[in-house]
C-alpha cells in the first residue's frame, strides 16, 4: 500500500511494538507529528527539553529491556539529544533516536535549523543513518531497531529529510524477527570452566551486561553453585540480590571495603558483562596481577581492552552461563564465602555513624512500595544510593554510569515510571536537579509516581570532595549557595514539596511523599561537608582504600 | 612501533569512510595509509589500512572496526602477502639530467608517463619500500610533487578475505 514517509515511520514503530515515544515537535518533523496525530495509536510524551526526552527513552529502555524511542526536530532539537544519546551509548542502552532534517533542496546550504546530526552522533551511536530516499525508510527503521537491541546494545539515530517524510512509497507490513541469541558451544567455555573449577577463592563480578542479557538468574545460579562471593559494578546493581548471603556489595572507587579485600585476595575473577572501567579496575595494570581472570563478554573489543585476561568467552552472557554452569563442580561451604561473612561483619562493626542523607536512603528503601525503581543522578548522592539502597532485582536501578550525566535522573524517571507503572524514587543532588528540573512539569502533567529525594547540600559535593583530597580545600565554584526554596518550587510546578531537616522528619515525610502517587520533591537538607567513603583514589590499587577520612594519607 | 596492514570489506555507501576515519581519530590510532576501492561486488568496497602501533592497538583496531555495522569482513594481511603501491612523481629535468633520471627509472622499472622540457613524470608500482628508494634516488634532481596511492594488499594462495567470519555473525 502507498503511504508517505511519516506514515511509514509510524507503521514501522508499531511493527516494533512501540506504544510510547518521547519527543518535541518542530519544523522538520511536522509530517511525523501529523502522522502520529492521525494514527492515534502511539502515545507521545512531550517533555520540556529534548534532553529530557532522550533520558526518558533511556529510562524506558533500562526498566523494560525494550528499545526506547525519542523524536526531535532538526538543528537545536537534534543537538539537544546529544547528551542523552551519549549517556545511552556509554551504558549500552537500546534507544532509537529519530530526527528530522531539512529537505533535500536545502541540505548542505546551511539552511535554517540545519545541522549535520549524522556527523555529530557518529562517535556516540552504535550506528546511525541519514535517510534521503523514502524507499529506504522502512528498511532503515527495522534495521535500526534490530541493531539497537542486539549484541552489545546501544543507541541508533535515524535522521530523516523533510521531503522523505512527505514522499510516497509502497509499504508492506513486516513482523520483526526476534532478537537472536547465539548459543555458546561447550568447547568455547571448556578452558574457562577448568580455570574456574581450579580456583580456590573465586570472586564473581557482575556488570551491566548481566542485566542487558537478562542473565540475573544464571548469575545467581553460578554464584550458588560455586559458593562464591559476588561483587557488582555500579551498572550491575540489581543483577544480583543485595540481600543475598553471597553479595559483597559494589566494587570500585566507592565500593565496599569487603569487595576490595575479596578482590585483592581472590585467585580468580569471573567477570560477567563488565568492561573493567577505570572506576572499577582503577589501576588497570595492577588490578589483576597473579590472578586468573575469566571474562564473559558479548563485545569482543572489551576483551583485553582495559585488563588483560587469562580466559575469555565471547557471547551472550545468559547463553554462556547456560553452557558453563553444568560444567562446574558444585561447591559447598567454600572458605572464601566464609571470609566474605567475616569481612562484611567487620565492615559493619567499624562503620562510621550514619549521616542524615544515608538515613533517608535506608528509610526510603524500607518504606518504598514493592518493585520500586530507583533512579539516580550523578555524584555523591549517586554513590550513597549505590551503597545504602539495596537493589534486589534487575531493571529496578537506573543511573548514568559511563558518561556520568548530571541531570539524567528526572528524564529517566519519567521514562521509567511510564514504562513500568511502578513507583520511582529518584535520588538527586541540588547540582544535578538544577540542570534539568524543568522536566518536573512533565512528571506533573502525567501524574507520575515519582518521589524525588533531593540531597541538598548547597554544594557540588563530589567535586568538592575531590577538591578536599587533591586541591588543598580550595573550593572553587563548588559551594553553590542557591537561594531556591525547593518546596515552593515543587508546589509552583504542581508537585508536592516536603523538607527533611533532621532525623525525626525522615519517616513522617517519606511516608507522606511515598503515599502520593504523584510527583513529590523532598528537600533533604544535608551537610555540605559529607564525603563518600570508602574511596580508592583514581589510578590506585585496592589496598589503598580510604575508609576513614581523618586517617587518610 | 610496528607496521601492520589490514584489509576490510565495507558497505559501498557514503559515510563509511568517515565512520572508519572517525574511529581511528577517537581511539587515537595512528594510520600511515588508507586506500579504498570498488570490488567485484558493487555493494562492497575494499579498504587497505596501514597502521603504526603495537599488538594491542592492532587488536583493538580490528575489533573496533569489526563492530561497525558497515564493516563486513576484516583481515590482518600476512607479512608475505602481495602488497603494492603506485607512485606518480614529477622530477625537475633539464637536458643534463634527463638521461640520469631515465637511467634510474630503468633500474626501478618505472614508466615515463609525461615529458616536458623542464619536468618528467614517472610512474612506478611496487612495495612501499621500493617506492621509498625510488624517491630517495630522485631527490637530488628536485622532486616537484608526488602522489602515492597508499598500499593495497591481497593474501597469497587460495585464502581470501571472504573466508573470515564477521564479528556480528559470532554473537
Amino acid at each position: 500500500m502507498k503511504k508517505n514517509g511519516a506514515e511509514i515511520l509510524i507503521e514501522c514503530l508499531k511493527e516494533q511494538g512501540v506504544k510510547t515515544v518521547f519527543g518535541y515537535p518542530g519544523g522538520t518533523v511536522l509530517d511525523i507529528y501529523d502522522a502520529l496525530y492521525r494514527d492515534g495509536n502511539i502515545e507521545h510524551v512531550i517533555t520540556s527539553h529534548e534532553q529530557g526526552a532522550a533520558h526518558a527513552a533511556d529510562g524506558w529502555a533500562r526498566v523494560t529491556g525494550k528499545t526506547g524511542v525519542v523524536i526531535a526536530t532538526s538543528g537545536p532539537g537534534a543537538t539537544n539529544l546529544v547528551t542523552g544519546i551519549a549517556t545511552a551509548y556509554m551504558d549500552s542502552i537500546p534507544v532509537v533516536a529519530i530526527t528530522g532534517n531539512v529537505g533535500a533542496n536545502f541540505l548542505g546550504r546551511d539552511s535554517f535549523q540545519e545541522i549535520d546530526i549524522f556527523g555529530i552522533t557518529l562517535p556516540i551511536t552504535k550506528h546511525n543513518y541519514i535517510v534521503k530516499d523514502v524507499n529506504d525508510l522502512a528498511g532503515v527503521v527495522r534495521e535500526a531497531f534490530a541493531i539497537a537491541n542486539s549484541g552489545r546494545k546501544g543507541p541508533v539515530l535515524i535522521d530523516i529529510l523533510k521531503n522523505v517524510q512527505s514522499d510516497v512509497a509502497d509499504y508492506q507490513p513486516q513482523t520483526p524477527v526476534a532478537v537472536r541469541r547465539k548459543p555458546v558451544p561447550p568447547q568455547n567455555v571448556e578452558a574457562a570452566a577448568k580455570a574456574i573449577a581450579a580456583a580456590e577463592r573465586p570472586l564473581i563480578v557482575v556488570g551491566g551486561g548481566v542485566i542487558a542479557s537478562e542473565a540475573a538468574k544464571e548469575a545467581r545460579a553460578l554464584a550458588e553453585r560455586l559458593d562464591a562471593p559476588v561483587a557488582s559494578t555500579l551498572m550491575g546493581l540489581g543483577a544480583f540480590p543485595a540481600s543475598h548471603r553471597l553479595f559483597a556489595g559494589m566494587m570500585g572507587m566507592h565500593g565496599t571495603a569487603t569487595s576490595a579485600k575479596l578482590c585483592l585476595e581472590s585467585d580468580c575473577i569471573i567477570a560477567l558483562g563488565t568492561r573493567f572501567s577505570d572506576r572499577v579496575a582503577l589501576n588497570r595494570d595492577k588490578f589483576a596481577v597473579n590472578k586468573t581472570v575469566v571474562q564473559i563478554e558479548i563485545d569482543d573489543a572489551e576483551i583485553d581492552k582495559n585488563v588483560n585476561v587469562t580466559h575469555s568467552v565471547l557471547g551472550d552472557i545468559k547463553e554462556a552461563l547456560t553452557t558453563l554452569i553444568p560444567m562446574l563442580p558444585e561447591v559447598k561451604d567454600r572458605a572464601f564465602a566464609q571470609t566474605l561473612q567475616t569481612y562484611r561483619a567487620a565492615e559493619k562493626a567499624n562503620a562510621k555513624p550514619l549521616e542524615l542523607g544515608h538515613k533517608v536512603l535506608i528509610e526510603a528503601a524500607k518504606l518504598a512500595p514493592e518493585d520500586t525503581i530507583v533512579v539516580t543522578d550523578v555524584g555523591q548522592h549517586q554513590m550513597w544510593t549505590a551503597q545504602y539502597y539495596p537493589v534486589e532485582k534487575p531493571r529496578t536501578f537506573c543511573s548514568s554510569g559511563g558518561l556520568g550525566t548530571m541531570g539524567y535522573a528526572l528524564g529517566a524517571s519519567i521514562g521509567a515510571a511510564m514504562a513500568s507503572g511502578k513507583h520511582v524514587i529518584m535520588v538527586t543532588g541540588d547540582g544535578c536537579f538544577n540542570m534539568n528540573l524543568n522536566e518536573l512539569s512533565t512528571a506533573v502533567t502525567h501524574d507520575l509516581p515519582i518521589t524525588i529525594l533531593l540531597m541538598n547540600n548547597h554544594a557540588l559535593g563530589m567535586v568538592r570532595q575531590w577538591q578536599k583530597l587533591f586541591y588543598g580545600n580550595r573550593f572553587s565554584q563548588t559551594d553553590v549557595r542557591k537561594r531556591t526554596d525547593y518546596v515552593r518550587f515543587a508546589e509552583s510546578f504542581g508537585a508536592a514539596g516536603f523538607a527533611i531537616e533532621k532525623e525525626e522528619d525522615i519517616v513522617p515525610v517519606l511516608t507522606k511523599a511515598l503515599a502520593m502517587n504523584t510527583p513529590a520533591v523532598v528537600d533533604c537538607r544535608i551537610s555540605n561537608d559529607e564525603n563518600v567513603l570508602p574511596m580508592i583514589k583514581p589510578g590506585q590499587t585496592y589496598d589503598t582504600i580510604i575508609t576513614d577520612w581523618e586517617a587518610r594519607k | 612501533m610496528n607496521k601492520y596492514t589490514i584489509s576490510a570489506l565495507v558497505s559501498n555507501k557514503s559515510g563509511v569512510l568517515t565512520r572508519v576515519a572517525a574511529l581511528f581519530a577517537r581511539r587515537g590510532y595512528n594510520i600511515e595509509s588508507l586506500s579504498v576501492c570498488k570490488t567485484e561486488n558493487e555493494a562492497l568496497s575494499r579498504m587497505t589500512i596501514v597502521l603504526n602501533g603495537d599488538d594491542y592497538i592492532l587488536g583493538q583496531m580490528m575489533k573496533q572496526m569489526d563492530k561497525l555495522i558497515d564493516v563486513k569482513k576484516i583481515k590482518r594481511v600476512e607479512d608475505d602477502a602481495v602488497s603494492r603501491e603506485l607512485i606518480l612523481i614529477k622530477v625537475r629535468t633539464d637536458a643534463a639530467t634527463r638521461s640520469q633520471i631515465l637511467e634510474i627509472s630503468q633500474i626501478f622499472r618505472a614508466k615515463v608517463v609525461d615529458v616536458s622540457p623542464e619536468a618528467t613524470i614517472l610512474e612506478l608500482t611496487g612495495k612501499p619500500m621500493k617506492l621509498d628508494g625510488f624517491v630517495t634516488m630522485l631527490m637530488p634532481y628536485g622532486v616537484m610533487e608526488l602522489a602515492r596511492t597508499g598500499v593495497t594488499s591481497i593474501s597469497r594462495g587460495k585464502q581470501t578475505i571472504q573466508d573470515e567470519t564477521d564479528y556480528k555473525e559470532k554473537i
